[in-house]
């Protein structure tokens, strides 16, 4: 069935997600990955509510994509923050505290 | 697709609202407007008043948790089940709300002698706070999500809250990002779920569970995600990379917070998890818990025992402790052994909020003298402030799980259910416990030798001056630790009503 190749590419864009969060060095970057799991998240949501015909994936997708953004203004905030103190947004540099 | 499924839904009817039963979140919700809005209208010099009212809409928001403790009716379910009010989270709220009046105790001093804005601080942490009475009624995965988002966002700007510091910042960032992508992944195990069982109702995904064909590979790997995701929350190892970061840089009364209530909803939300929706899969998560409680515990004491700064130590044995109380879940999913699994949790939280609370003050009042967080600087302690060295020796041997003190009784309960369930696993497990509790003593001990023992490092034994504030939240969580290790009942009280709807047959 068609849910099939919806899944597999959500099951796609988590991995390319969950890689970008380990690889990344670039804190917009690392944000950028974990936006595709977001997404990966909301295919499967609306895939799922096609497949069985219930809307609250739907909705659940909704809530979803109005609260990452909430996450990602926070999170752009962060970056501006850090960014404005230190000229680098590379998370390699964030090490100021060890042990 | 869309139309023929709005097409097929019945005429909306407004649902029954039990507005007894809303009533902590809505003064909640309301006490945090009118803070935002006072903040607008104070001028410097009286900004003193919003930790006030902060602090009030605390104690109101106690007041209908007590009457709804209180009532005769005591399962409330709104919106279909979504959303339920019950004696575990009656119990729980209480917690939360009483954790987050001492954080306001402990915050008012420190932030009003620091340089940064004070409005949208008490803001963000009424927020932080509604998000967590809201977890514990959440019984959907929606309510969940959002609750769990509400708790975490105010707290990532909290912890990144002195904005010139390099190193607040460095907190901030390090928790936004794991936290996030927790959160990411939780939602990923979610949608499987919700996939396998086409219902976000937990009860619903408890029986597609048991329903005919069982638990399949979509649940399985729904599960392991969602406790992933809590994991990260909980900090427990390997999810816990953030939390000694995010401590030590974050302001003390956050990291407070942090370490207390923010775990503790991440607990709430497992424990609602595993005990509404999976426990008939107990079989995919319980060894998961093992695993992660050894590790926890272990990992937390081990470098805990060579750190030289109090409050990374303290962030070490948080982690630890959080594996004390993951311990018991290990076995939860036993029919016999559900009951005290669950309240060997509630009575570890409660315990471990008031007495790490109460260390975390003592830490706060030291260093507005030392300016320092190494553990040396503690040295002679007890020469200059007898009171104080007192108070943390009591936390910490309560910490450590000595008998008459609150710890004692969590560690007791938590063994207690592990040796019940009769299992191999269980008895290996309370073993691992039992030889952790030693170690832990170690680093704990430091502390106690150089408050007791060590001679002042810098000569300078000016006497400690504690604000009327923390005075008093010192003595709130040094009572609530006496009491819960003198009449451990009062404790094991609250574990016992606490039980959950839909868990153990209602």
């Amino acid at each position: 069935m068609l849910v099939n190749q919806f899944l597999f590419l959500a099951a796609l864009l988590f991995c390319i997600g969950v890689y970008g969060v380990i690889a990344r060095k670039n804190a917009v970057l690392v944000l950028m990955s974990i936006e595709l799991i977001l997404n990966a998240v909301n295919l499967n949501f609306v895939a799922f509510a096609l497949r069985n015909g219930n809307a609250d994936g739907h909705t659940f997708a909704l809530y979803i994509i109005a609260i990452a953004a909430a996450e990602v203004g926070v999170g752009l905030g962060l970056v501006l923050l850090i960014f404005r103190n230190r000229r680098t947004i590379s998370l390699d540099d964030l090490s100021e505290m060890k042990g | 697709m869309i139309h023929s499924v709005i097409a097929a839904a019945t005429e909306w009817v407004s649902p029954q609202v039990d507005y007894h039963a809303l009533a902590p979140e809505i003064i909640l919700a309301t006490g945090l407007c009118v803070v935002l809005l006072a903040d607008l209208f104070l001028d410097e010099s009286r900004k003193w008043i919003i930790s006030s009212l902060t602090g009030f809409t605390l104690l109101g928001a106690m007041l209908p948790v007590l009457t709804l403790g209180l009532s005769e009716s005591s399962v409330r379910s709104m919106f279909d089940g979504r959303y339920v009010v019950d004696e575990f989270s009656v119990v729980m709220k209480a917690m939360f709300l009483i954790a987050g009046y001492v954080v306001v105790l402990l915050s008012t001093k420190h932030v009003e002698e620091d340089e940064y804005w004070q409005g949208e601080y008490w803001f963000l942490l009424l927020s932080s706070i509604l998000g967590m009475v809201m977890m514990t009624s959440s019984r959907d995965l929606v309510s969940i999500f959002v609750a769990l988002e509400f708790l975490s966002i105010p707290a990532y700007m909290l912890a990144a809250w002195r904005k010139r510091d390099i190193k607040s910042n460095e907190a901030g960032m390090k928790y936004f990002l794991l936290g996030v992508f927790a959160s990411a992944v939780m939602l990923y195990g979610m949608s499987l779920l919700f996939g396998a069982a086409n219902s976000t109702l937990l009860v619903d995904l408890g029986k597609s569970i048991t329903a005919t064909g069982g638990l399949s590979a979509l649940h399985a790997l729904g599960i392991v995600f969602v406790i992933v995701g809590f994991a990260f929350k909980v900090s427990a190892v390997p999810f816990h990379s953030w939390a000694p970061d995010t401590y030590e840089g974050a302001p003390s009364p956050i990291t407070a917070f942090l370490s207390v209530a923010s775990k503790a909803a991440g607990f709430v939300a497992l424990v609602t998890l595993l005990f509404v929706a999976f426990p008939q899969a107990s079989g995919v998560w319980q060894p998961f818990m093992w695993v992660l409680s050894v590790l926890t515990m272990t990992v937390g004491n081990v470098v805990a025992l060579r750190q030289t700064n109090i409050v990374r130590m303290m962030a070490y044995s948080s982690i630890s402790q959080g594996g004390f109380v993951l311990m018991p879940l290990a076995v939860a999913g036993m029919s016999e052994v559900s009951a005290s699994a669950l309240r060997s949790v509630v009575v570890y939280m409660l315990v471990y909020a008031a007495t790490n609370l109460g260390m975390f003050a003592v830490i706060i009042a030291v260093s507005r003298k030392t300016r320092s967080g190494e553990i040396s600087s503690w040295g002679g302690l007890f020469s200059y402030a007898p009171g104080l060295a007192t108070l943390a020796t009591i936390f910490l041997a309560s910490l450590a799980g000595i008998p008459p003190l609150g710890g004692w009784i969590g560690k007791f309960t938590a063994f207690q259910s592990l040796l019940s369930s009769g299992s191999g696993w269980g008895y290996a497990l309370a073993l691992i416990g039992a030889v952790n509790s030693v170690v832990a003593f170690g680093y704990y001990g430091t502390i106690m030798r150089e408050m007791w023992m060590k001679p002042v490092p810098d000569g300078d034994t000016t006497r400690v001056v504690v604000p009327g504030s923390l005075a008093l939240a010192l003595g709130i969580t040094c009572v609530a630790t006496l009491v819960f290790g003198v009449l451990p009942g009062v404790a094991t009280h609250f574990g016992d009503i606490a039980r959950i709807t839909g868990a153990f047959g209602g």
